[in-house]
């Protein structure tokens, strides 16, 4: 590989980008590593995921200091396609991605040496690290690229390595129509941006040559508007294939909850991000002058991914896959402010348009890390408890002090709960939600306090999904069949990765300010205004996005505040020597409690259930189990109960219905006799003499 | 920002502390008169959180640390909601810390910690409180925030002491969009404070409780934290009403006599407040757990059609 035309800033003693592209390096160095050293397994998770580690840490620097400097570098590779060398440019919004996948990247790593040092032993570690290592350096790549073949390229270097990390249990027929699903749902969300990056190419320098592939090419070319909806439908759809957007969401619940869990929680916490980044730089950067009904359309959708992918989340038991299905929600919110922005943006309101993106963007970072600490601590129960079911588990508190107080951290921060992260982001979005009135449209000016009563709805019921999932996994009585004794805290490893992630959702929740002072050149590059000189004005504990009058936010006040008045009270109540007595749990009087008897996941939810029961697929029935005395006396009852998603049976079970149709009727054609195949061949020759002749 | 203001804060919270056992006393008080029962008065709240904080604790076995910590965080954060509220004047230091819709997710911390206690000790009861009471909270605080959202447009702003400033020393104007929103309010007060049709907080009987059966396991100087800040918090949805809806009367400035009138005005204004609530509450007959869609449904409407007409009419 050779770097030519580098073109960077002078300042510190590494600029950003030659920063990224050592990163890149080091996070492919496990590819020698890991085979070199496959003999010592200790030795080679150590090595392999401390490089990237190391890159990951790197990648954070470079991205951090892009934003910072607001600078752009570009270079080009002598590689790829003749008329087409690859393009790779680090700009603040690709720095600030940067720092995203960095960022977890760098927390997942240290876990997953704990993490992959408990796999079983006959499995190979050296195929799982390749992997990793390709994934990670996939989802930089694709955030570097400049040009639409080289994104492609990294856009499926990302896909198939994490298809073949979703792929790594792979003796269980469930992991591999799990992956079948993901790979092709990627596809065909990859053949839509394909489309996308040629309409809007072939604008751009017409199709006689390559280079109206580059970014370069696209950013300053202007659309004519029905192409231009043309361009951002088919890579709408795409990127929304790839962030598990509802209708499109089907494949992430089936595939997030069976990878090893520190890849759930990359591809979970960063690679749904990868779209994300994908929509921003079209959107913004490329296309810039929209109808605002293309903000609508991302509104919308994100409202529904919101409220509907919540609602799932809250029916399920498995606990990865409630985890999967928040990221369809927190995706929806993202989406969220992305279309708030593009429709301030369409009315020409930079400010308000800049205040919606942060609250995306924002959001983005803050899902990232969240997502990623709950992830890390499922993959630490799955660790230790051997089980993803929440009904068969409680009260590990008293065996994962850690895990549990830092997945609890978690879980405050998505559920957005001052003066964690989850809420600023979620604050945020309110308060563009609250500047409709200045559109001076009355219709959208309803519609919008309306989603944001939504958006309310997917606070509140995120609340109690994670109460339910905190709840039935760590408190209460131990439920499962297997011994408890076999539970273990996670190593030292695992808990570093996931207390950082957690101080960073703490840090991120009360310094907003901060945050929001560094990322501001993002708003200002791509929607013409900024909020940093307004949100941080009275300094960086108040956060007054708008104005003082407006509306403020001070998260370390409120932290100090609760912890104050925690304190005093504690103080006061404990001057006197106190006690404590422990005694047996009250049963009244009914003396045979068992743990089976608490409430657990699925009938926390069913008061939700019935309530929202509409929109799920439900099938419910009570049998009762021999012997039957008396019908109205059962002894033992069995009660089972399946919820589904309704998007399968209306969308994919005709589509695939229709291909199996379809193969059937073509697969007559095969007869299995050579004499059969010959008069195929012939009769082909005889078409094609007749007509070509 | 002077020190008088940080007096008017401090003055303000032990307002909250002292005066919130006296005003579930009297809504108490009022309740059983209103019921032909006889009253024990407006101090006995008082007596109960004494006796309690003098009485030993006694926790479950397996209980873990969110159990022990739970009545803290709820009675901490409580207090410091307290804190930000305009009470009697909006020269608050404290106030610029949240606003409204971040008061609205303090709240839901208070749930949330009281929620995941109720599952902690592994009962039938505690599991069936948490479910039922953030199935309600789910529904009620879009209706609330909704509500919120009226005022706020009509206002500006999202920040309280402004709020209280446009509506209490603007020019009077009628605004129907704020008494749709006020319905709504008053709708989603019964809820979040328990109250007759959708808990009530006088019973034990296992069917029908919410609240009660979350911190059913609580004793002592616990339970004496928690129902402190149960009656802080009627205390809490009550005033913010007051200063959302009806704020005459709350001093703009430091100023001592203004203060003196505030403080008599909000005496005259939270027993009647008391009053009408009481009266809601005899009036109505406590629902099944799933009419209560159909109740907060119709206060996420009411707040709806506030907005419309905001829209439409102003």
């Amino acid at each position: 590989m050779r770097n030519s035309m580098l073109h960077g800033s002078k300042d510190g003693f590494m600029p950003p980008f030659d920063l990224a592209i050592a990163s890149l390096f080091l996070a492919l160095s496990p590819l020698v590593l890991a085979p070199c050293c496959a003999q010592f397994r200790n030795l080679a998770i150590y090595l392999s995921f401390a490089a990237t580690a190391v890159a990951s840490l790197a990648t954070v620097c470079a991205g951090f200091l892009a934003v910072r400097h607001g600078t752009a570098t570009s270079a080009v590779l002598e590689m790829g396609l003749p008329d087409l060398p690859f393009h790779l440019r680090l700009d603040p919004l690709a720095g600030f991605f940067l720092c995203v996948i960095g960022l977890l990247a760098l927390f997942v790593s240290l876990y997953s040496i704990g993490y992959v040092r408990g796999f079983p032993a006959g499995r190979s570690i050296v195929r799982f690290i390749v992997f990793f290592s390709l994934f990670l350096a996939g989802m930089l790549l694709v955030v570097l690229a400049d040009d639409a073949f080289f994104f492609l390229i990294a856009w499926e270097m990302m896909a198939a390595s994490s298809y073949f990390l979703v792929m790594y249990e792979d003796e269980k027929a469930e992991n591999r129509k799990s992956a079948y699903l993901y790979l092709v749902v990627a596809h065909i969300g990859a053949i839509a941006i394909l489309l996308s990056f040629g309409v809007m190419a072939g604008l751009a320098n017409g199709f006689e040559s390559f280079q109206g592939y580059t970014f370069d090419a696209m950013r300053t070319t202007t659309y004519p508007v029905g192409w231009a909806t043309a361009a951002f439908l088919l890579a709408l759809f795409g990127f929304a294939a790839k962030a598990g957007v509802i209708p499109l969401h089907i494949w992430l619940p089936e595939a997030h909850p069976v990878a090893p869990s520190n890849v759930s929680a990359l591809m979970s916490g960063v690679m749904l991000k990868t779209s994300i980044y994908g929509i921003v730089r079209i959107v913004f950067d490329f296309l810039k002058v929209y109808p605002w009904w293309w903000g609508g359309i991302v509104l919308v959708l994100g409202l529904v991914s919101a409220v509907l992918g919540v609602l799932y989340a809250l029916m399920q038991h498995d606990l990865k896959r409630l985890l999967a299905y928040h990221s369809v929600e927190n995706i929806g919110i993202i989406l969220i402010g992305l279309g708030l922005a593009m429709i301030f943006t369409s009315f020409h309101l930079p400010l308000l348009a800049a205040l919606a993106l942060v609250a995306g963007l924002y959001h983005t970072l803050n899902h990232a890390m969240f997502k990623g600490l709950l992830f890390m601590g499922a993959g630490a129960v799955l660790h230790a408890t051997g089980e993803r079911n929440m009904e068969e588990m409680g009260g590990l508190i008293h065996r994962m002090p850690w895990t549990s107080a830092l997945f609890l951290v978690g879980c405050i921060s998505i559920a957005a709960l001052p003066p964690f992260n989850g809420f600023v982001s979620e604050w945020l979005t309110f308060q563009a939600f609250l500047l409709s009135p200045a559109l001076q449209r009355p219709v959208l000016g309803l519609l919008f306090p309306l989603g944001a009563a939504l958006l309310a709805l997917t606070g509140a019921l995120a609340a109690a999904c994670f109460v339910k999932a905190f709840g039935v996994t760590f408190l209460g009585h131990w439920r499962g069949h297997a011994p408890l004794q076999r539970v273990h805290e996670a190593d030292w490893t695992m808990r570093a990765g996931m207390a950082l992630a957690a101080v960073t959702c703490f840090l991120l929740g009360i310094l907003p300010t901060l945050v929001i002072d560094w990322m501001d050149i993002l708003p200002q590059r791509l929607t013409g205004g900024g909020i940093a000189t307004s949100a941080g004005k009275y300094g960086w504990l108040w956060l007054t996005p708008v104005a003082r009058e407006r509306a403020s936010y001070a998260g370390f006040n409120v932290f100090v505040g609760i912890l104050a008045v925690v304190l005093v009270a504690w103080l006061l109540l404990h001057v006197n020597k106190t006690s404590v007595r422990r005694v047996p749990i009250w049963d009244c009087g009914f003396e045979k409690l068992t743990p089976r008897m608490q409430y657990n996941a699925t009938s926390f939810a069913m008061p939700i259930r019935r309530i929202f029961g509409f929109l799920f697929r439900i099938r419910e029935e009570v049998t009762a189990v021999e012997p039957v005395r008396h019908p109205a006396y059962p002894v033992k009852l069995r009660y089972r109960l399946r919820v589904r998603d309704r998007f399968w049976y209306w969308l994919y079970q005709p589509v695939a219905d229709a291909a199996f149709f379809t193969a059937r009727k073509v697969g007559r054609l095969q007869q299995g006799r050579i004499q059969v195949y010959l008069i195929y061949s012939f009769v082909t020759i005889i078409v094609l003499l007749v007509f070509l002749g | 920002m002077t020190v008088s203001s940080y007096i008017i804060e401090a003055v303000q919270v032990m307002i909250l502390l002292a005066a919130a056992p006296a005003f579930a006393g009297w809504v108490k008080t009022v309740k059983c008169r209103l019921q032909g029962r006889t009253y024990a008065g407006i101090s006995q709240p008082y007596r109960d959180i004494s006796r309690l904080f003098a009485k030993d604790v006694i926790v479950a076995e397996n209980a873990s640390w969110i159990f022990r910590i739970t009545p803290y965080i709820v009675f901490g954060v409580t207090v410091m909601i307290g804190g930000i509220i305009p009470l009697i004047s909006i020269d608050l230091p404290f106030a610029a810390t949240a606003d409204v819709i971040a008061l609205v997710m303090l709240f839901a911390i208070v749930r949330f910690f009281t929620a995941l206690a109720g599952m902690d000790i592994g009962t039938a009861f505690g599991g069936m409180g948490s479910s039922r009471e953030m199935t309600i909270a789910s529904l009620a605080e879009p209706a609330m925030l909704m509500a919120i959202f009226t005022v706020s447009l009509a206002t500006n702003t999202t920040s309280l002491p402004r709020m209280v400033h446009v509506i209490g020393h603007g020019e009077l104007v009628l605004r129907p969009s704020l008494a749709f929103a006020l319905l709504a309010y008053i709708m989603v007060h019964l809820t979040e404070t328990g109250r007759v049709p959708v808990d009530n907080p006088a019973t034990h009987l296992e069917l029908t409780m919410i609240h009660e059966a979350m911190i059913l396991e609580y004793s002592g100087r616990h339970l004496a934290l928690i129902e402190w800040a149960g009656m802080m918090k009627l205390f809490i949805f009550s005033t913010l009403g007051i200063a959302v809806f009806c704020p005459w009367g709350i001093a703009p400035s430091a100023d001592p006599a203004a203060l003196l009138t505030a403080l008599a005005v909000l005496a005259v204004k939270l027993p009647l407040l008391g009053i009408v609530l009481v009266l809601i509450e005899t009036g109505l007959a406590k629902m099944r757990l799933f009419r209560l869609t159909e109740f907060l449904g119709s206060a996420f409407m009411l707040a709806t059609l506030g907005m419309l007409s905001f829209f439409i009419l102003e």
